[in-house]
């Protein structure tokens, strides 16, 4: 409050302010204090919450269902991670000087971006479909005999994940184009003059230049990787008997808060996700400092 | 997947617990009593909402709605529909926040939930005669002695098959008498001659409702009884095992592939033969491109010679909590009314459950549709349900669904979940 004193705008920067902090604090604050208190709580489907101290965590601690919930979550969030090197890889061929319809190939990338998750997984179920897909008929002609994707423990996680890796490419794509768009083309230049080649300059020149959005994009991809639902609802259905083994914790999450009417647990779920999310992220800037070049 | 534009970890792991703390707000208040229907139709006004699941059922509802109408101008109907697999978890989240639809559908496995935690208004204001629908349906919608849903349809079991198939394959049709041996047997030749053309001889969807329910309660099982699970019954199990059989002679296709390919589907593509399935497929069956081959029989019998469906329907309820009491009995009273009940038949969208009205029913389709009626009139049972159905339906689920045809006995299976909903009964209150 005291700096608002010495602005010369007087208390005017407050009064413009407070709507989104007013925001921030019903909608992000309050939810989050009221999750973790329900944590702790045995809430029913119409709310009425009894207190019940750590139960719902030691529940959780002895649920084999959140083990596998974690490896899941991971598994995914590990492949959608190997979309950041592709989208380097894709990035970097796009930018090359002189490439005819760039703005095609950008768009073409683009695209699963910004369609709707629910009605593209929607059409990859078909693609996947073990007996008619276009993906197995495919893989037939090469003499492979495909699994049932969705249908089958961990090809259906797989499957799942490869549609999460598909759609993030564009997205990676965009921050990377910018990243190398702030590359100094002099650099290029002195390297090749220096006698070093196409592929020498991308390891020691755009690789080491990019690791800032590289670090961007896998924090974001590991967290939004933690967040996984609404592919894997919408691909597996919630009625095929491998979700049980697929489920990643949001999953579980809304599988307590609505299918099972355990609100208190379902929030505990929530809390654990945060704690791990946070976690990650907090290991991920520490290791920044080993890797990332800021010049 | 969706990025979140913030790096900010806390914040954006915040986003995923808005979700379940949205929901957790709110609280019990009291309930709003029985409602009462007013004397003079025209001093009912204002606008209330009626919340369905099922878009093929929305025109005849639009036309009850107009009907209504005509004796109540002054009240707005308006419909508010969410496709099935959103349905309750909306409604879930509305009555957290006393925002429940005034009027909406129910199902048997949700009802005693919403009942039990004050959600849903009592009828006797509206002074039903509920000897107008079937006994099981009236059973399936009270709670503690008292009534809260007016049956608005049902749904039976029965066998249907592709007539045209069965001739290809030349093996005789299934007769009234099948029992489930000869259901088996019809599979296996049927399997020699069309699966060489990618047909299924059954696309049963091992489902609870269609399939495992009529037969373990056929064969003399049960599914819950008394309070306790009947999935350790010995009776129950060779029902089960009954189902794994099929899929695993490879019959039917299995769970796995149902979830990629829905077994109706398949049936009304023309890529099998024969399933148990119930009477809300009537209107798909009209539009398939095999409308013309179908026929419909009653179930096979269990090898004890006994015949048995479960009975379900939607109920028409209304919330503890409307704004609109008198508006929403009214409306109610005339959803529960004969002339709705025509007006459904008509439409032939679903099956009236008011005793006398489904003739126009059995009539919107060349298909065999009384068997439907007798099934609930003869040797039908209550659909089984208990406070938190939802729970044991999921355990369902898991652990019946991907075990039909694999290698591990139904009655090991079963056990298994006989132990796991004894303890989630157990946690009911």
């Amino acid at each position: 409050m005291s700096s608002a004193r010495r602005s010369p705008d007087g208390r005017w920067p407050w009064l413009f302010v407070l709507p989104t902090f007013f925001g921030v604090l019903v909608f992000y604050f309050w939810p989050l204090l009221k999750t973790v208190y329900d944590s702790f709580t045995d809430t029913g489907p119409f709310g009425g919450s009894t207190w019940v101290g750590a139960a719902n965590y030691s529940e959780l601690i002895a649920d084999t269902e959140v083990y596998r919930a974690i490896v899941n979550t991971v598994v995914y969030t590990a492949i959608v991670l190997l979309g950041i090197p592709l989208a380097v890889l894709f990035a970097s061929l796009l930018n090359r000087p002189g490439l005819r319809f760039a703005m095609v190939y950008r768009t073409l990338f683009f695209l699963p971006y910004v369609a709707m998750p629910t009605a593209i997984s929607l059409v990859w179920r078909i693609i996947y479909n073990g007996e008619y897909g276009i993906l197995n008929q495919s893989l037939g002609v090469l003499g492979i005999d495909g699994p049932r994707w969705i249908s089958t423990e961990w090809f259906a996680l797989v499957a799942v994940a490869l549609l999460g890796l598909w759609m993030s490419i564009g997205f990676n794509m965009i921050v990377l184009s910018a990243g190398l768009k702030g590359i100094p083309g002099e650099l290029y230049e002195a390297a090749s003059l220096d006698g070093a080649g196409r592929a020498q300059q991308f390891r020691s020149i755009t690789v080491p230049l990019l690791t800032p959005s590289i670090f961007f994009l896998s924090v974001i991809t590991t967290i939004a990787g933690f967040q996984l639902f609404d592919q894997l609802f919408a691909l597996l259905g919630p009625e095929n008997p491998v979700m049980s083994k697929t489920q990643s914790l949001v999953f579980l999450f809304y599988s307590a808060a609505f299918d099972t009417n355990e609100r208190g647990y379902a929030a505990a779920v929530a809390v654990l996700i945060l704690a791990v999310v946070g976690l990650l992220t907090l290991f991920q800037f520490r290791l920044q400092r080993r890797w990332v070049t800021y010049d | 997947m969706r990025i979140p534009s913030a790096v900010n970890a806390v914040v954006v792991a915040a986003l995923v617990l808005t979700a379940a703390t949205l929901t957790a707000c709110g609280g019990n208040s009291d309930t709003a009593g029985d409602a009462k229907v007013p004397d003079d139709p025209a001093q009912v006004t204002g606008d209330i909402t009626y919340a369905i699941w099922d878009v093929n059922q929305q025109p005849a509802m639009q036309e009850i709605i107009k009907a209504f109408n005509q004796q109540y101008p002054n009240v707005k109907v308006s419909i508010s529909l969410a496709v099935f697999d959103q349905y309750f978890t909306k409604l879930k989240t509305q009555g957290s926040s006393d925002n429940l639809p005034d009027v909406f559908w129910m199902n048997g496995p949700n009802f005693q939930l919403f009942a039990a935690n004050k959600q849903l208004a009592g009828l006797d204001g509206l002074q039903l005669d509920f000897a107008n629908y079937p006994k099981a349906l009236n059973a399936l919608y009270t709670l503690d002695g008292k009534q809260y849903g007016v049956p608005k349809d049902f749904d039976t079991i029965a066998l249907w098959y592709n007539k045209k198939l069965f001739a290809d394959a030349k093996v005789a049709e299934p007769t009234a008498d099948w029992t489930w041996d000869d259901y088996k047997t019809a599979a296996g030749k049927l399997k020699a001659a069309l699966s060489p053309k990618g047909i299924y001889a059954s696309s049963d969807e091992l489902g609870n409702q269609g399939n495992y329910y009529p037969a373990i309660l056929s064969n003399g099982g049960s599914i819950l009884k008394d309070g306790k699970s009947g999935y350790a019954d010995p009776k129950t199990a060779e029902a089960l095992q009954f189902w794994s059989d099929m899929v695993k002679e490879g019959y039917t296709p299995s769970g796995a592939q149902g979830a990629e390919i829905r077994g109706r589907d398949r049936f009304f593509s023309g890529k099998a033969a024969m399933m148990w399935n119930g009477n809300w497929l009537v209107s798909a069956a009209l539009k398939s491109p095999v409308k013309n081959d179908l026929a419909i029989l009653p179930l096979p019998k269990a090898p004890s010679g006994e015949r048995k469906t479960v009975i379900h329907g939607i109920g028409n309820v209304m919330s503890a909590k409307t704004k609109n009491p008198e508006a929403s009995a009214a409306f109610l009273k005339f959803l529960s009314g004969k002339e709705a009940a025509l007006i459904q038949a008509k439409a032939g969208a679903a099956n009236p459950a008011y005793t006398g009205t489904q003739t126009d029913f059995v009539n919107s389709a060349p298909y065999a549709l009384k068997t439907f009626i007798d099934a609930a009139d003869q040797y039908s049972e209550p659909y089984p349900v208990s406070k938190d159905t939802a729970v044991w339906n999921k355990l369902e689920l898991d652990l019946l669904l991907p075990a039909f045809g694999g290698d591990k006995p139904m009655a090991e299976v079963g056990q298994e979940v006989a132990t796991k909903m004894d303890e989630a009964l157990g946690k009911e209150k």
